[in-house]
């Protein structure tokens, strides 16, 4: 029961953040990578800000898989930086804690050259 | 311009008039829906890693690195851009469409060659938000270093 | 040839179209028109290795057909005019590199077919050329690379976007000999209304086709109604409405029913193409597949075709430039 409610959480949160998202393509003329952006950094300053924490606490999945997820493991990640290195972890912190994402794209977007072609639409 | 019946000011609210809008309602649900099953689909990885005992930093890293593999997967594929043309949002914010946005132009531009093409092209999209988002993170990380002292 | 009015060019020795031929890709042949298409493309690649060269690879064949059908070798044309939507037009030129006929490359976006027909029936009629290829094509796959997006990125279009149509057309115009004749061309004014979104090409069209075929029609004393049938290219249904309402509001009589547009009759509702085709290749493919053939039957007896473009590139786009639309048109009319 306990799981089934964390599924629930993680569904609910991450579709109704996906719905913002969704308000930004259809009301508004912001190109999909402003978009992006947009989340990316808002997560980043919702977490500076406290108010991100609390939802990752309460949906799990539903607010670290969306990009303001993203831009939360920034945020930590400079901020536990700073309390371990002083100012340097500023620089060290964000892209520390992200690392295996931003890698694994990398790797898996190479590789996906190597093994496919585009397909005709 | 003599002859245009209509002022650009006055075309542009015909043009308005005459477009239809997007499906409104059926846009919001599918990006949910979608969405939440992305997000679901997280969450049961991250599940599935705490039975591989990782850390508390190290499980999200794990979860995020399987769920851009299966988007780079799908998109190379050829099935994530449709679940996109479905889902809009619901596809393009979780981290998954990160990773399509960097494999997309990867399979794109493979004609264009390995650096110039391939290389040059990985972070297109991607990267406005890899320099927006880690130059917010430092600007974060100063002023906490700056305020912290005061901090509780 | 003489000028009438500000921008119209009366043919006195009105060309003929010698042949026609249009080749389209899978897409275009499963939509309403594709039984009218000479050939339909198996392979959007065209055993090519680059969709630019597939699609220069489908300008070659679909020239080399029409020079056929005339009984013309590749070298016995007197002029190649034509261009696509590619950057500097390559896939145009690297056809004519193949065909090493002389070369006109034009560019007038999605409008350069008519482009090439009102200058290669200017050619023939002051006496300068015997015969002139015109030409233009698209590929859903060079210009959405180009324009828009890769093609396995995830994006939603909106309503009012339209699709490049993998297409191609020629139409070979002689200076003697029987069939259709071009009478009289209209060139085009670049007509900007301030309509900067770059998926509603329709919008910033239409009043540039107002702007031509009303010219025309004052050039020429005519009414819409000496038309049994007026063409225009790709402006999808959004933006036919659009021209509609123009011609409504400035007072100008034009039939629904007589004013058929390219990109919105190309596919069908479910096909998912939102506003309907467009592309270089949409009017060149579907006047000289399906209007062209439908003349000749009888069906219509003087035709008003017009092109549209819409002079945006990427770089202009994204530096919030607003997009300018251009419009040409030519008569064409059943010899007897």
């Amino acid at each position: 029961m306990e799981t089934l409610m964390m599924f629930a959480r993680a569904f609910a949160v991450g579709g109704l953040i996906c719905c913002v998202g969704q308000a930004l393509i259809m009301h508004t003329k912001l190109t999909n990578a402003r978009i992006l952006v947009i989340f990316v950094v808002s997560g980043a300053v919702l977490t500076a800000l406290g108010l991100y924490k609390p939802l990752v606490d309460f949906a799990g999945a539903g607010a670290t898989v969306p990009l303001t997820g993203f831009g939360y493991s920034l945020a930590m990640g400079a901020i536990e930086a700073v309390n371990r290195y002083g100012l340097i972890g500023a620089f060290v912190g964000g892209v520390t804690r992200t690392a295996a994402g931003i890698t694994a794209a990398v790797v898996f977007g190479l590789l996906n050259a190597l093994l496919f072609k585009p397909h005709m639409k | 311009m003599s002859r245009q019946p209509y002022t650009p000011a006055q075309y542009r609210r015909v043009v308005s008039r005459a477009t239809p809008g997007s499906r409104m309602l059926r846009g919001y649900l599918r990006a949910f829906w979608v969405g939440g099953t992305i997000c679901c689909l997280g969450q049961a990885i991250s599940l599935w890693a705490e039975g591989l005992n990782l850390g508390e930093i190290t499980n999200p890293m794990f979860t995020t690195g399987v769920l851009i593999f299966l988007g780079t997967t799908l998109t190379g594929l050829g099935v994530y851009d449709r679940i996109g043309k479905y889902a809009g949002a619901g596809s393009a914010i979780p981290v998954t469409g990160f990773a399509n946005s960097v494999a997309a132009p990867a399979i794109e531009f493979q004609r264009e060659g390995a650096v110039a093409g391939v290389g040059a092209r990985l972070f297109t999209l991607a990267g406005p938000v890899l320099a927006y988002g880690i130059a917010t993170s430092v600007v974060i990380g100063a002023l906490y270093w700056l305020i912290r002292g005061w901090l509780p | 040839m003489s000028r009438l009015g500000a921008q119209t060019l009366r043919y006195d020795r009105p060309p003929v179209i010698a042949a026609h031929r249009s080749i389209a890709g899978g897409k275009e042949g499963e939509g309403p028109l594709g039984k009218w298409f000479d050939a339909i493309l198996e392979d959007d690649l065209l055993g090519q290795k680059s969709w630019e060269l597939a699609e220069s690879e489908m300008v070659r064949r679909c020239a080399r057909d029409a020079l056929d059908d005339a009984g013309l070798s590749p070298g016995g044309v007197d002029a190649l005019l034509g261009g696509d939507l590619n950057n500097h037009i390559i896939a145009t030129s690297f056809a004519a590199r193949k065909l090493r006929a002389p070369f006109l490359g034009l560019y007038g976006a999605c409008s350069t077919f008519v482009e090439a027909l009102v200058l290669g029936a200017a050619l023939i009629s002051a006496g300068g050329l015997d015969s002139a290829l015109c030409c233009a094509s698209s590929h859903f796959c060079t210009a959405e690379r180009q324009f828009r997006f890769p093609l396995e990125l995830g994006t939603q279009r909106p309503p009012q976007a339209s699709w490049t149509a993998t297409a191609c057309g020629c139409a070979l115009l002689r200076a003697e000999g029987r069939g259709l004749r071009i009478t009289s061309g209209t060139l085009g004014r670049v007509i900007d209304m301030n309509i900067s979104d770059a998926n509603h090409m329709g919008a910033a069209m239409a009043p540039a086709v107002f702007d031509t075929l009303s010219a025309h029609l004052a050039d020429t004393r005519q009414e819409a109604a000496d038309y049994d049938l007026i063409v225009t290219g790709d402006l999808g249904w959004i933006g036919r409405n659009l021209l509609l309402e123009l011609f409504r509001k400035a007072g100008i009589d034009v039939p629904e029913d007589r004013l058929v547009d390219c990109g919105a009759s190309l596919y069908r509702q479910e096909q998912d193409v939102h506003a309907g085709g467009s592309g270089c290749g949409c009017v060149a493919a579907v006047s000289c597949g399906w209007i062209m053939k439908r003349i000749e039957r009888g069906e219509f007896r003087r035709v008003l075709l017009s092109g549209s473009g819409a002079m945006l590139s990427p770089t202009s786009s994204q530096q919030g430039q607003s997009i300018p639309g251009i419009s040409y048109a030519v008569c064409i009319e059943r010899g007897d």
